[in-house]
């Protein structure tokens, strides 16, 4: 049975999406990266040291031939600076994808969504691949998929925090209304947390504190590739009604 | 010439943005260089022409995710 995720041509191998942060050195996040099986690795744009050259980079440890690099706009809050990175980004990559981040407050990472919608619009008329990540908002998700997004990345709960699919029913309005996929971004604490993403029908996870703060990175990763195939093969498969009494699974017929 | 590259005043005698990614030991294939806010194509990067007081970013992916200041443009 095949059951590939496809957004614009591009075919992503695996439905779970890593981040890249946050780890102890690159070795690690190799190590990680490779334990979750994803193929897409997001990574962000900063200044290259020109003080102090070292000479190893990231990339050097995750090979762009072998994983789609999925460049972010983290730290931008404002509208000129997420187009700024993103134009950045198109440059120092090989692809036209950006993860769309344009963040209205310091403390919660929320998105500042009327800025997000802005430059969702103007980089997809500039031919960007573009996945805003957005709130668990309905309604937004539908303004920014008008506004030319690929795929339109709902969180689950605040970057970092682990809390889960806070507002499942949310997720679950999201799909029903979308024509472009569904990509949770960020909340995901644990492993069952991302087989709930996907069983609700989200068409992937993309998680990084999760994996990278755990205690065990490694086998964090395994566990999570592990519960992205659980859960997407769940909502494939089709759950049973959830009812208050039981239902006997052995028959009657010949009880002594 | 001075130029401020990364944030950090520099003297260079480099005449080209290829030539100042050498000097600095940066691989071209793996950056995206800015001058006075305009983007240059790495095709561009050994004919374009630096002048006195130009102000150049270069980036490069990182890990990421985390907010860090200090390398932000």
């Amino acid at each position: 049975m095949e059951d590939k995720l496809i957004i614009r041509g591009i075919e992503f191998k695996s439905r779970l999406w890593v981040g890249t942060g946050k780890y102890k050195d690159f070795e690690e996040t190799a190590r990680a990266v490779k334990a979750s099986g994803a193929d897409v690795v997001t990574v962000a744009v900063r200044r290259v040291n020109v003080v102090d050259r070292k000479s190893e980079n990231l990339l050097d440890y995750i090979d762009p031939k072998k994983y789609k690099i999925l460049p972010n706009t983290a730290g931008c809050y404002t509208v000129e600076d997420a187009l700024r990175y993103s134009r950045l980004a198109r440059e120092a990559g090989v692809s036209e994808m950006i993860k769309l981040e344009v963040i209205g407050d310091e403390k919660t990472l929320f998105p500042d969504v009327i800025g997000l919608l802005k430059a969702t619009e103007i980089l997809a008329k500039e031919g960007f691949i573009v996945f805003p990540y957005t709130n668990d908002d309905p309604i937004m998700a539908k303004r920014l998929e008008d506004a030319g997004a690929a795929a339109v990345m709902p969180l689950g709960a605040p970057i970092g925090s682990g809390l889960g699919i806070r507002n499942p029913y949310n997720i679950k309005i999201i799909l029903e209304a979308a024509k472009v996929p569904i990509i949770v971004d960020a909340g995901v604490g644990t492993a069952s947390d991302a087989t709930v993403a996907m069983e609700l029908g989200c068409d992937a996870v993309l998680i990084n504190t999760a994996i990278a703060s755990a205690k065990d990175p490694i086998a964090m990763a395994e566990a999570m590739k592990h519960a992205v195939i659980a859960g997407r093969l769940a909502y494939k498969a089709g759950r049973i009604p959830k009812k208050l009494y039981a239902t006997a699974s052995s028959p009657i017929e010949g009880m002594l | 010439m001075r130029l401020k590259v990364n944030g950090e005043d520099r003297e260079t005698k480099s005449e080209t943005i290829l030539q100042l990614l050498k000097d600095l030991n940066v691989i071209p294939e793996r950056v995206a260089v800015e001058v006075n806010l305009r983007i240059i194509k790495r095709a561009d990067f050994e004919n374009y022409r630096l002048k006195d007081g130009d102000t150049v970013e270069i980036v490069y992916f990182v890990g990421g995710g985390i907010v860090d200041f200090k390398s932000q443009i």
